[in-house]
């Protein structure tokens, strides 16, 4: 079955618009209360959206309370809650989504379904404070940071642990790998996502790196996991990003004309796994990515930004051959010198300097840049018209999901 | 021996004693499904084929195609001194079925995608772990 809209159904999700966003300062190392981020970005959207806080009647977030690893989650539903004393009708959150952005695709079923009128999504991280002047925080090392001793892994994380592979950069990078070797892809050629981010990124007041960079720097930096180098991986912040997803009939009189929701893609049909996924040169995001073009009319040449998620430079890759953007494999080639995904090409790419260099704020980065850019309030990196039509895309691995947004005149 | 890296190991447990243990006798071993014949990896109480429950413990050749690989440069661990090679390697008798792995005694340089590698065991206390050469 590849039809994302079985006869009969209707596009639910067309039920919900985006009518806020909201985002904290974003640092390396901030020292900020978490939870002290997250209400920044929360309160921030629900002004933004022309909002009080008794108007919240629904929280989404991703992947909830955590404690391991270090800094992956500022806040869950209970702290945001309490802390702003909210009546919910309706909330989740927790790590089993179609990706960062599963969170909310929920909200937008919620909504669409009558369980919630306005619901506050956020994504708050503070990884840089965590990592301190240790290694990354992020990585899954076991034992809460560089395993010995007497911890033992189970689950998935037993077969990558034992053989030194404890990081995504690792997994992704076997992707890549076959990638290249499947099609030909260049090192010269997957530069250009981390060229073109770092690019934005000096349009970006907010990003971490906006120092230029260049093809010459790229390949001079340190190898993290062949063929993957260190700009090739994003960069640990602190920093925390909200939205406001609310019922599409229920948007009169608020601050923004609010944006469309016109399609979502959740689908994983493959196994749900990274090591024994079918097709090593794609992902979940190749299955999302097919769904989200089944349930619109909608084409990839109507889309006027991408947003799409650079945890590593090669998931970008996967996602503009898995949302049609290019031909499977044709990737490297559509990437090839930049000029396509720039801010004036054909389909403007990342346009805040992505997770590789504007920081790592876990997918829900993309969802905000896609936004403000169909408001037209990107500032130096506004997209020149302002597009109508925008993709935000989170997720590698069996991780994936996406939403086709609109914002016509 | 001192000579063996610092490595993670693996809870073993009565569900995946046969995937950890194997190598104690030199064996490479995964659940197979006994009405169909299907290898069952990640260990799991239900042929994902024919749903059938009768499963048990069958050794496979050892050998096996890297899939994919990559040359890990970044010092995780202390003890696990990098270049090595993080490979996923598919065994012979059925390709769906996949190991992340590390591909030892050859030049980190001279592996690529489809080498023929075979399985060889490094014990840490309880556990045997599976790591792959190249084919002799
Ligand atoms: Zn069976």
């Amino acid at each position: 079955m590849t039809d994302g809209t079985p006869a009969g159904a209707s596009v639910g999700e067309r039920g919900a618009a985006i009518t806020g966003i909201g985002q904290s300062d974003v640092g390396r190392r901030l020292n900020r209360s978490p939870l002290g981020l997250t209400l920044d970005a929360c309160l921030d959207a629900i002004a933004d959206a022309g909002l009080t806080r008794d108007d919240i009647d629904g929280i989404a977030t991703y992947p909830g309370n955590m404690d391991n690893p270090p800094g992956f989650s500022g806040a869950g539903v209970v702290e945001v809650q309490d802390a702003l004393r909210l009546e919910l009708d309706w909330y989740t959150g927790g790590l089993e989504l179609p990706g960062q952005l599963g969170s909310v695709i929920d909200a937008c079923v919620a909504v669409a379904a009558g369980l919630a009128t306005h619901v506050l999504c956020f994504r708050s991280v503070w990884e840089a404070t965590a990592q301190g002047t240790k290694g990354r925080a992020s990585v899954t090392s076991g034992g809460g940071g560089g395993g010995g001793g007497s911890f033992r892994a189970g689950g998935f994380m037993q077969w990558t642990l034992p053989f030194g592979a404890p990081s995504a950069a690792n997994w992704i990078a076997c992707y890549a790998q076959r990638h290249f070797h499947e099609y030909g892809t260049t090192r010269e050629q997957l530069a250009h996502i981390a060229l073109n981010a770092r690019k934005n990124a000096g349009r970006n007041p907010k990003a971490i790196y906006r120092d230029p960079m260049s093809l010459d720097d790229y390949l001079a930096a340190r190898m993290i996991s062949s063929p993957l180098c260190l700009f090739d991986c994003d960069v640990p912040a602190d920093g925390a990003t909200a939205v406001i997803v609310s019922r599409a009939d229920a948007t009169a009189g608020l601050r923004r004309r609010p944006i469309d929701v016109d399609a979502v893609g959740t689908a994983i049909r493959g196994r749900p796994s990274w090591d024994q996924w079918d097709d090593l040169t794609t992902m979940a995001l190749r299955d999302a990515g097919a769904m989200l073009w089944d349930r619109t009319d909608l084409r990839p040449t109507d889309v006027g930004v991408a947003e799409l998620y650079d945890g590593f430079s090669f998931i970008t890759l996967a996602w503009l051959e898995a949302l049609g953007f290019c031909g499977k494999g044709e990737g490297g080639p559509f990437i090839d010198g930049g000029d396509r995904i720039a801010l004036d090409g054909e389909l403007p790419l990342n346009t805040n300097g992505g997770q590789l260099s504007a920081g790592r704020l876990h997918g829900y980065g993309f969802l905000h840049e896609a936004c403000l850019q169909l408001w037209g309030e990107g500032g130096e990196r506004q997209v020149p018209g302002p597009p109508e039509v925008a993709v935000a895309a989170a997720g590698g691995g069996p991780l994936a999901g996406c939403l086709l947004l609109t914002h016509r005149p | 021996m001192a000579d063996k890296p610092f490595r993670v190991l693996p809870k073993v447990t009565s569900d995946n004693e046969h995937f950890w243990r194997g190598g104690e006798t030199g064996e490479l071993r995964f659940l197979q499904c006994t009405s169909c014949g299907y290898l069952v990896h990640p260990p799991a109480p239900v042929c994902p084929r024919d749903l059938s429950r009768q499963l048990a413990p069958h050794t496979v050749s050892g050998r096996g195609t890297v899939a994919t690989y990559t040359v890990n440069h970044q010092p995780w661990y202390p003890g696990l001194d990098p270049p090595y090679v993080v490979a996923i390697v598919e065994i012979e008798e059925q390709a769906d079925v996949r190991l992340m792995t590390n591909v030892v005694n050859c030049d980190v340089e001279k592996v690529r995608i489809g080498l023929a590698v075979q399985v060889t065991f490094e014990q840490h206390d309880d556990v045997w772990i599976p790591l792959f050469e190249p084919a002799a």
